[in-house]
């Protein structure tokens, strides 16, 4: 019909013609949004996509080389939790209720139920912590309270696991706490949900786990999606229109010339008008699209492994030895994670040697290894601080516990490099960058995968609001909204974990009494201890006394 | 001279008989200041005789049109335009869609417009407010329509966009933006003018024109000719700036000699409009305004949005009566 409808023919046929000599799918319809990268942020991002009325009409790619993307999601209930693990925070629960239909995720989560509540908290600013767990009980409680709210069919859901909550519940504890300590034994603190009025702090969640349920929650929606078995190999983006004029003269560019071109290793290639890098701290479309970073190296790996003990656990723990935390969190069962942060040459050592003498190095350093227990009343920190105490927060008065032995090896040890990464720009014309391709930060406050998934949904919100207003979702003032508003919060975020980071790499007499001094203060001073524990789930901007 | 005289005395009388009926507290202050002030410009004040022949390019004739140059007839020079405001929007056109040129304003302050636009069409037309495409099956032209900026997404909300602009440049620049999308390649551009579309006796479900007005010779005119492009019952949007101390503060002093936001001699003040005015002049041309709304600029976020405050930027909707 026009001169650039035949031209739209006339490329065709050329790809068709391309199609028969290497005899490769070559989509002329191009994408909306291409997500590289469909781990837990990159599903994320699809799923609240998928739930919001504004969004759910759009045709997206996922590009993922992982084959779990495609098939069935199913979990054996008989095995052991796998390695990975995530701590989930009460903001980042929230998100998924509003943001996903928390029907989905909640059955998901319940019927695989590794998930035990527990409190990633303090956790997360690096306190740490043992966490005596009302978790699970909690746990259901907040699954139940939201399905009575949501309308959905309780009974069912009590039906999954009948037995399973029966069992438990005979378990259940009114308060949850959280303990921190380090191994100069100066200091302790320990933290109730209560503190903030909360019946749950966090939980912990198998990275497959949730990455399953996001799947499912995506089966279970009509939305549009492709997903392509591939990794990424080039990106081609806008050569900009701006310049528009100059074209003038030349022939008219064909739809798809504005567009971002993605080319795969396995031959394919498609167009979207936008892409999003989701694909870790390795980020290929960082690269491709030339965005620039800062951070550093810690020289620190973490050893990552699920362990058993004889007890069901129900305590979170973590540690700060002087190479770096150690933590155990428990997944339910009699199983718990260990994440052990240290320097590369030890990791090295402990993923090799043999696995009696690694638990009883485990056991050590969660035990008298490094150093004594902390004793409640050590330089009568409870009376220092008395005058500052106004109403005493309930869990200062409580005492610091043991954590139970390790007795096996339920998985094999994983060892990961860590590093501080912040790219300095998440977007520009048609790429924006989600999760860790923007910001990779230190594992011990449990803290990277929240702040990815704050960052999928203020993007899939931002994109809403774009296509409320007709804005073409690859415009770069659209996308620098999402970049302003995450780059606060998670430059905050990072700035405080490398802090703790850096507050635990030095061992100096003096300084660890100062450490301890402010573990006190964190433990007796109630709004600063109110504080911490809301910043930590995520619940408030800025550590700031309210 | 003979028919800018005309064009006086013919304003005069339409805001004398509105001195009466009209219900804003300051309307003669207004008034007054509105006759004292408006220069009449006489450069276009006729329509041209020549040729009534439509300058509306379908997209295949623009297409044919971009790779000659010498194609390009004169621009018109129809009566409710001023010649050196083409030609300063014609020096610029190249930077329509460069969000950190000379129309960065617009393009920063286009999701608001568009927020009160997506609003009151909703409400008006009873479309599904949570629907990504509400305007499906409203034709809308888009008056003054320079690169596109409001077209694209009044196209990828589901109208079916006519945009038209005086300045050919401007109507090739968006033609080509909006090639670049098949969503907005459906857009029907023209080199013309509202008074043209007129003749051709062209309808719309809603005229919107956006900061236009204050650019037009005669907006009493201009007006009129909206208001003949609206079906009845159709709405009209019209966003422009006040004639207060704050808009010459804010809009020249500190957009164009400030902050270099525009190009400096963008906007004279005396060509801006009091929403009194506007209102008076639309509803002469029997539109009933139904809904104002100002645009607050946050300095700090950098975000414009909706407020009551008309003092500075406003947008009216307005719906024709049907007779």
């Amino acid at each position: 019909m026009t001169i650039s409808g035949d031209l739209i023919c006339f490329e065709n046929q050329e790809h068709e013609k391309k199609h028969d000599f290497t005899d490769k799918i070559e989509p002329i319809e191009p994408y909306d949004i291409a997500v590289v990268g469909g781990g837990m942020v990159g599903m994320a991002l699809v799923c609240s996509l998928a739930s919001m009325p504004m969004t759910k009409h759009l045709n997206v790619a996922i590009i993922d080389s992982n084959p779990a993307l495609g098939s069935k999601v199913c979990f054996n209930k008989e095995d052991p939790p796998g390695p990975r693990v995530s701590t989930v925070t009460p903001a980042t629960m929230a998100l998924f209720k509003v943001a996903i239909r928390r029907y989905y995720f909640a059955m998901a989560v319940f019927q695989e139920c590794h998930m035990l509540a527990l409190g990633n908290t303090l956790n997360s600013i690096g306190m740490h912590i043992l966490i005596k767990c009302s978790a699970l009980g909690s746990c259901i409680c907040w699954l139940v309270e939201f399905a009575i709210t949501m309308h959905m069919d309780v009974f069912y859901i009590l039906d999954v696991r009948k037995e399973w909550i029966i069992n438990r519940s005979s378990n259940i504890m009114k308060d949850p706490y959280y303990m921190v300590w380090d191994y100069t034994g100066l200091g302790y603190t320990r933290y109730n949900a209560r503190d903030i009025n909360k019946e749950v702090l966090g939980c912990v969640v198998e990275n497959k786990v949730l990455h399953g349920s996001l799947l499912s929650c995506l089966e279970n929606t009509d939305f549009q999606k492709t997903i392509y078995p591939s990794r990424l190999n080039l990106m081609t983006l806008d050569p900009g229109c701006s310049s528009a004029e100059n074209k003038s003269s030349r022939a008219p560019l064909s739809s798809l010339g504005s567009l971002a071109k993605l080319e795969l290793n396995d031959g394919n290639s498609l167009y979207a008008k936008l892409v999003v890098g989701a694909d870790g701290g390795k980020s290929h479309v960082r690269e491709l699209a030339g965005f620039k970073t800062t951070g550093w190296n810690y020289s620190q790996n973490a050893v990552i492994c699920t362990v058993e003990h004889t007890v069901e656990n129900q305590c979170a723990w973590q540690r700060f030895l002087p190479a770096g935390p150690i933590a155990l969190l428990p997944m339910g069962d009699n199983f718990s994670n260990i994440v052990w942060t240290m320097n590369p040459e030890e990791s090295t050592k402990r993923k090799l040697m043999c696995e009696d003498d690694f638990l009883k190095e485990v056991n050590s350093a969660l035990d008298y290894g490094y150093g004594p227990h902390p004793k409640s009343s050590l330089l009568g920190a409870g009376n220092m601080f008395s005058w500052l105490r106004g109403e005493v927060t309930s869990s200062a008065k409580e005492y610091f516990e043991v954590p139970p032995k390790v007795v096996k090896l339920a998985s094999e040890r994983m060892v990961f490099p860590l590093s501080l990464m912040h790219a300095k720009d998440y977007a520009s014309k048609r790429v924006v960058l989600v999760g860790d391709a923007a910001h990779t930060v230190h594992p011990l406050a449990g803290q990277g995968v929240n702040l990815g998934f704050g960052d999928a949904f203020a993007l899939a919100r931002v994109i809403a609001e774009g296509i409320a207003v007709g804005t073409d979702i690859g415009e770069v003032t659209l996308l620098k909204k999402y970049e302003a508003e995450r780059k606060a919060a998670n430059v905050m975020m990072m700035a405080i974990l490398d802090g703790f980071q850096k507050a635990y790499s030095v061992d100096f007499g003096p300084f660890n009494v100062l450490r301890a001094a402010a573990f006190h203060g964190a433990q007796f001073i109630s709004p600063l201890k109110r504080n911490i524990i809301s910043y930590a789930s995520g619940e408030q901007r800025l550590p700031l006394f309210s | 001279m003979a028919s800018k005289l005309l064009r006086q005395s013919r304003l005069r009388a339409l805001c004398c008989s509105h001195i009466r009926s009209t219900r804003f507290c300051n309307t003669t202050r207004a008034t007054y200041a509105f006759l004292k002030f408006r220069p009449f410009s006489d450069a276009s004040s006729s329509p041209s005789p020549e040729k009534p022949l439509s300058h509306c390019n379908t997209k295949t004739n623009t297409v044919m049109e971009r790779g000659s140059t010498s194609t390009s007839t004169t621009p018109p020079n129809p009566s409710s335009l001023k010649e050196p405001e083409l030609a300063k929007f014609a020096s610029i056109a190249e930077t329509w869609w460069d969000s950190e040129g000379p129309f960065k304003p617009l393009h920063v302050m286009n999701p608001t417009r568009l927020a009160f636009i997506r609003s009151v069409l909703c409400r008006h037309f009873r479309k599904d407010p949570n629907s990504a495409r509400p305007f499906e099956g409203l034709k809308i032209v888009d008056v003054g329509c320079g690169g596109g900026l409001l077209s694209e997404p009044l196209a990828r909300m589901g109208a079916t966009v006519t945009g038209v602009d005086a300045v050919e440049k401007n109507i090739r620049i968006a033609r080509l933006h909006a090639d670049l999308d098949p969503v907005t390649s459906t857009i029907e551009y023209c080199c013309t003018t509202a008074e043209k579309l007129v003749e051709e006796e062209r309808n719309f479900d809603a005229v919107i024109s956006l900061e236009v007005i204050e650019h037009v010779a005669d907006p009493a005119e201009f007006c009129n000719s909206l208001a003949a492009l609206t079906v009845p019952d159709g709405a009209t949007v019209i966003s422009t700036i006040n004639r207060s101390m704050r808009a010459y503060a804010t809009a020249i002093v500190a957009a164009e000699y400030l902050l270099h936001w525009l190009p400096k001699g963008t906007h004279q003040w005396s060509s801006f409009l009091t929403p009194e005015e506007l209102v008076l002049i639309i509803q002469r041309a029997s539109i009933t305004v139904r809904e104002m709304a100002g645009f607050a600029y946050n300095p700090v976020t950098g975000r414009w949005s909706l407020s009551d405050d008309i003092s500075v930027n406003f947008i009216s909707f307005g719906t024709k009566n049907s007779q």
